[in-house]
């Protein structure tokens, strides 16, 4: 089985873009979380050429406000992927953004155990390198309303 | 009465192991398991017009022409089903359906997985792959939204639903673990369950290491090598068979996502669809089914899937296994044969050992683990990170 995963210089797997979710890992390069939003049915993740609820391809990127709260979460006590294991124990978890959308990300800048389901969080980027991984951590503020 | 024209009339299986001791290319192992589950029906093996697989390592392109050539059989029906540890039970369906609208009359279900054999000289590559399922792939939303977050392999996926399962409903770690003490129970009656010699408590389970919060190392499957078979044919041909025909009454299956992430939500799994169509081509309730037999790739899979199939009530999983015995000797046999978690996943292979422990019993051939009454049997089979699911009404004739 070939492994086809590329990977930054410190061994952590990384995201290959496509032409499709370029903008994306642009964003996040630039330090703001940007998600695609369809006229008729909101935003939607992960990047697509249509939207997945219409089909449609009139969306637009739109920056959203990077904050949400923790759907489901796992700590990963063994490392399951052997290239993360200088990072354990690493929450692995589903955050639902303010905005809808949920994705799949890491909770930093808290102890593992005091990650809960509901725990409001807000984005945080780590530089790779090649690509910006998307993170969250803990609200350092009281919520507010989003920018756009 | 549900659909009475495709039976389930034989099968092979053999035994999961670590380490297997007589290394074969899949096109090998699926003329030595075509041969043994031919013998178990004793049906010719000139009767057979379809074959249904899953993918074969040496022939990743035209896989089910690879075997129509290899074992020499010419098809009314072929297919390749791959729809991850749901594929076995899924092959079950698609066969039979091929049989019930006449396209072909004998079906052999092939699903080897055995590692091939080594160059002369060579020695097996020791390097660790990272677990990316093939998920990896340039364009694959895996690669670039999940796996760079370390969501790889089964554990993580299915621990977050876990987490969720536990958070909105209470369930408690000690009735998950209950799960793993039940089949073990049953394994312990299975000759060919690689944990037969080995009993656990549930102190056992919650104090096996912690792998993805809040599965420990005994709530999750033994990775193994190993293979089975299964011959259906259509009614008529059933009554010359040397066993107890089992009928495929009804059948479901749904899906919606691959992976976890994009599940609409966590504590709702696809085997409710799946199961409501299966029992209402059956014709069935519930509360006829004398043997559950559960995909359980984790202890968390078989909680959902009582509740979801429609068996408990949705929350009341967890009090439902505390108070009831899941075992062969119970009240409410589950995974006679000691599921995956008992006997070791035999790779693809793990998803038949659900249809085969069905059809073991509702043949009375399950021998130290026969239940007293075996005619209905709910199988299912889940597959992707809780995505796919297959459910099988089978009845006996």
């Amino acid at each position: 089985m070939r492994v086809e995963q590329p990977f930054a210089e410190n061994g952590r797997p990384i995201p290959r873009r496509t032409p499709t979710s370029a903008p994306y890992f642009d964003a996040a390069r630039d330090g703001r979380l940007s998600l695609q939003k369809c006229p008729r049915d909101g935003f939607f993740f992960y990047p697509r050429n249509r939207c997945p609820d219409c089909l449609q391809d009139d969306w637009s990127w739109q920056d959203v406000s990077g904050r949400g709260t923790v759907y489901s979460y796992t700590v990963d006590r063994v490392g399951l992927d052997p290239t993360q294991r200088e990072r354990l124990p690493l929450v692995v978890a589903l955050v639902e953004l303010d905005e809808g959308p949920r994705l799949t990300t890491n909770i930093v800048g808290c102890a593992a155990d005091a990650v809960t389901i509901g725990m409001p969080v807000e984005v945080t980027f780590e530089d790779l390198g090649q690509e910006t991984l998307i993170h969250f951590r803990p609200q350092s503020q009281p919520q507010s309303k989003p920018q756009s | 009465m549900g659909k009475r024209s495709a039976a389930l009339v034989g099968f092979t299986e053999w035994a999961p192991e670590r380490k297997w001791k007589n290394p074969m290319f899949s096109l090998e192992a699926c003329a030595q398991l075509a041969a043994e589950a031919l013998e178990d029906a004793g049906i010719e093996k000139g009767a057979v017009d379809g074959l249904v697989t899953g993918s074969l390592q040496e022939s990743p392109l035209f896989a089910p022409l690879a075997l129509a050539e290899y074992l020499k059989i010419r098809t009314n029906f072929s297919e390749l089903v791959d729809i991850g540890g749901a594929s076995s039970a899924g092959m079950i369906w698609r066969a039979a359906a091929a049989i019930e609208i006449g396209l072909c009359d004998t079906v052999l279900v092939l699903v080897p997985s055995t590692p091939p054999p080594m160059e002369s000289g060579g020695e097996r590559e020791k390097m660790i792959m990272p677990p990316y399922l093939m998920g990896d792939a340039w364009g694959s939303p895996q690669g670039q939204y999940d796996i760079p977050y370390g969501l790889v392999a089964a554990a993580p996926s299915f621990a977050m639903v876990a987490t969720r399962y536990m958070d909105q409903y209470g369930v408690m770690p000690e009735q998950l673990a209950k799960i793993a003490v039940d089949e073990r129970n049953s394994a312990l009656k299975n000759p060919k369950a690689i944990f037969k010699d080995k009993p656990i408590s549930i102190d056992d389970v919650l104090s096996s290491p912690m792998v993805s919060d809040p599965v420990h190392l005994l709530e999750m499957v033994m990775p193994c090598f190993g293979g089975g078979a299964v011959v259906l044919t259509n009614a008529e041909r059933a009554k010359t068979t040397k066993h107890r025909p089992v009928f495929l009454s009804g059948y479901g299956e749904s899906i919606s996502h691959k992976t976890v992430s994009y599940m609409e939500d966590l504590s709702v799994t696809p085997a409710k669809p799946a199961a409501d169509k299966a029992f209402g081509m059956a014709g069935l309730e519930r509360s006829d089914i004398d043997l559950c037999s559960f995909y359980d790739c984790f202890t968390i899979t078989v909680l959902a899937t009582l509740e979801d199939a429609g068996f408990v009530k949705k929350g009341q999983g967890g009090r439902f296994v505390e108070e009831h015995d899941l075992s062969f000797a119970g009240d409410f046999p589950l995974n006679t044969h000691g599921g995956q978690l008992g006997m070791g996943q035999g790779g693809s292979a793990g998803g038949l050992s659900h249809v085969i422990d069905a059809i073991t019993q509702l043949q009375g051939r399950a021998e130290d683990r026969q239940l007293a009454k075996a005619d209905k049997a709910y199988v299912t089979g889940v597959g992707g990170l809780m995505a796919s699911n297959v459910g099988l009404v089978m009845e006996g004739a």
